[in-house]
């Protein structure tokens, strides 16, 4: 799976953090940083529920 | 943006031909306005508020364009003059979205730190229903409005500055919300009773910050742990060792930093518990979900608030008929097209939550209380992300919604889990006083309580 972001719609509330620290990391200017755009499976129990709890709706899986 | 100058210009709404055009009646009735303006003239259309042309936009594709808009094209900064005399001079209403980015890095709004906002949040929920006794009836507007006051100075602030407010905190924040009359577009400073009144709040909340301070000033400094954010800014000092923000400074930045977050909220959970009472099998649905999650041993976390699906229905649809804002306005900096219109540089553009939240193509009965249009599949929200609008949209969406959704959760978590509540009036008698920018429900508002 790829993970993609909306930069027009993340405001950097940081949930994907909580949920995948992994995969995703919001720096201290408030700016997400994607750190592995393409996780392993094992990541996607955390990368599904940042998906579906972004505030924003700003985050989107794309399957291989 | 080049725009071609053949293009037409805006249909003008019916009326306003007083001296400052519409300004009246949108002091009276500034919905019936805004769906006149969008009956008449469709998605792009324009009346006239004191010496600007407001071109409204509705529906999702000229919303789109608004709520993605960058500043340079579209600015907040200049649209709401009857903030400045609330704020004081310096104290900024809006930031570019890389400034609030990092006000929400450091403004305790952080998914991180809202497990120990709900906490705070059920605690000043619960401190307030201990005076209740056993049954007894209280005045919505002034209730939420009282508990939002602590919640949001809590979280927003600290704990130990909640602690030093009481009711005359609240009171008198209610007179600057008061004193938002649309009147303020002519003049901010006009000479009438509610802006008399809103700048003796502020005076006086300047000086209740201000005997906060002197306490403070003649205690010992307090280690780290105890800190909250005004022990922070007092500890900010000039080289002659003066304090580098004036009380009013200080007290201007915390209106502001409630502000957003204060009528808004308050306004929502009132409207929340209408709704629920006028629809008992509603109400029987969510009491239902949060006895299921009191039975499972859950208390008020974050965790157990965000599986709570149909009470955050049951808010979103309060949202949805009742936005706390329901015109968010813009100064176009450029010409810009929309629709195929010419928007003159320097008009006000406007998007209105209250007329795009209920078209019927993308609401069905969008008059009606439905909680279910969130629940999947219909998932009205996200299917219509440019007009179910009650945050906003888009890059300046409100930083604050997954806190407000979150304060909301938890106020209703623990009222309903104790409490039975019972309109105290005829159900249809519950309405919205529209007279002020800052929309508040009409007072009388008053509903029963009993212990459950």
């Amino acid at each position: 799976m790829r993970v993609l972001v909306d930069r027009d719609l993340c405001q950097g509330h940081g949930v994907c953090e909580s949920e995948a620290p992994a995969v995703f990391a919001v720096n201290k200017g408030g700016v997400l940083e994607v750190l592995d755009e393409s996780p392993p499976e094992s990541e996607r129990a955390g990368v599904e529920a940042a998906v579906s709890f972004c505030p924003t709706h700003a985050l989107r899986i794309q399957e291989d | 943006m080049t725009v071609d100058v053949a293009l037409r210009e805006p249909p003008k709404v019916s009326g306003g031909e007083a001296e400052h055009g519409h300004l009246e009646e949108l002091r009276h009735d500034p919905i019936g306005l805004m769906r006149r303006t969008r009956a008449e003239c469709g998605d792009v259309g324009e009346f006239r508020l004191a010496q600007r042309d407001v071109v409204l936009l509705t529906g999702a594709g000229a919303n789109e364009l608004f709520f993605r808009a960058p500043e340079e094209v579209l600015d907040q900064a200049e649209a709401y003059p009857f903030m400045t005399p609330i704020f004081g001079q310096g104290v900024v209403f809006d930031a570019p979205p890389e400034r609030r980015r990092e006000m929400l890095h450091n403004q305790a709004l952080r998914d991180k730190f809202m497990r120990g906002h709900a906490a705070t949040i059920a605690h000043e929920v619960e401190t307030m229903v201990g005076g209740w006794g056993d049954a007894g009836t209280i005045d919505l507007l002034d209730w939420f409005a009282e508990l939002t006051i602590y919640t949001s100075s809590a979280c927003l602030i600290g704990r130990k500055f909640r602690g030093e407010l009481d009711g005359r905190f609240a009171a008198l924040y209610h007179d600057l919300e008061k004193g938002t009359d649309a009147i303020a577009y002519v003049d901010p400073y006009a000479p009438i009773d509610s802006f008399r009144r809103r700048d003796e709040a502020r005076v006086g909340l300047v000086a209740l910050v201000q005997a906060v301070m002197d306490r403070r000033q003649a205690e010992p400094a307090p280690g780290d742990e105890d800190r909250d954010l005004l022990d922070v800014l007092m500890s900010i000092r000039e080289e002659d060792g003066s304090l580098r923000f004036s009380t009013d400074t200080v007290t201007g930045m915390f209106i502001s930093m409630m502000f957003a977050g204060h009528h808004t909220t308050s306004g929502t959970a009132a409207w929340t518990l209408i709704e629920l009472l006028r629809h008992p099998a509603e109400l029987a649905a969510v009491r239902a979900e949060l006895d299921e999650l009191a039975a499972g041993g859950e208390e008020v976390s974050y965790q157990a608030l965000r599986e709570m699906p149909r009470l955050e229905s049951a808010i979103k649809e309060a949202l949805r008929l009742h936005p706390p804002l329901i015109l968010v306005l813009r100064v176009a900096k450029e010409d810009i097209e929309v629709g195929g219109y010419r928007i003159a540089a320097g008009k006000f553009v406007g998007a209105s939550p209250a007329v795009s939240n209920r078209i019927p193509e993308d609401f069905p009965e969008p008059d009606a209380f439905v909680p279910e249009r969130y629940l999947e599949p219909r998932a009205e929200d996200r299917a219509n992300p440019w007009t179910w609008i009650p945050f906003g949209a888009g890059r300046h969406r409100c930083v604050g919604a997954p806190f407000a959704m979150m304060q909301l959760k938890a106020i209703f978590s623990v009222l309903l889990r104790h409490w039975d509540f019972e309109l105290a009036q005829p159900a249809d008698s519950y309405r919205n006083d529209h007279s002020k920018m800052v929309v508040q429900l009409a007072q009388p508002c008053a509903a029963h309580y009993r212990r459950r």
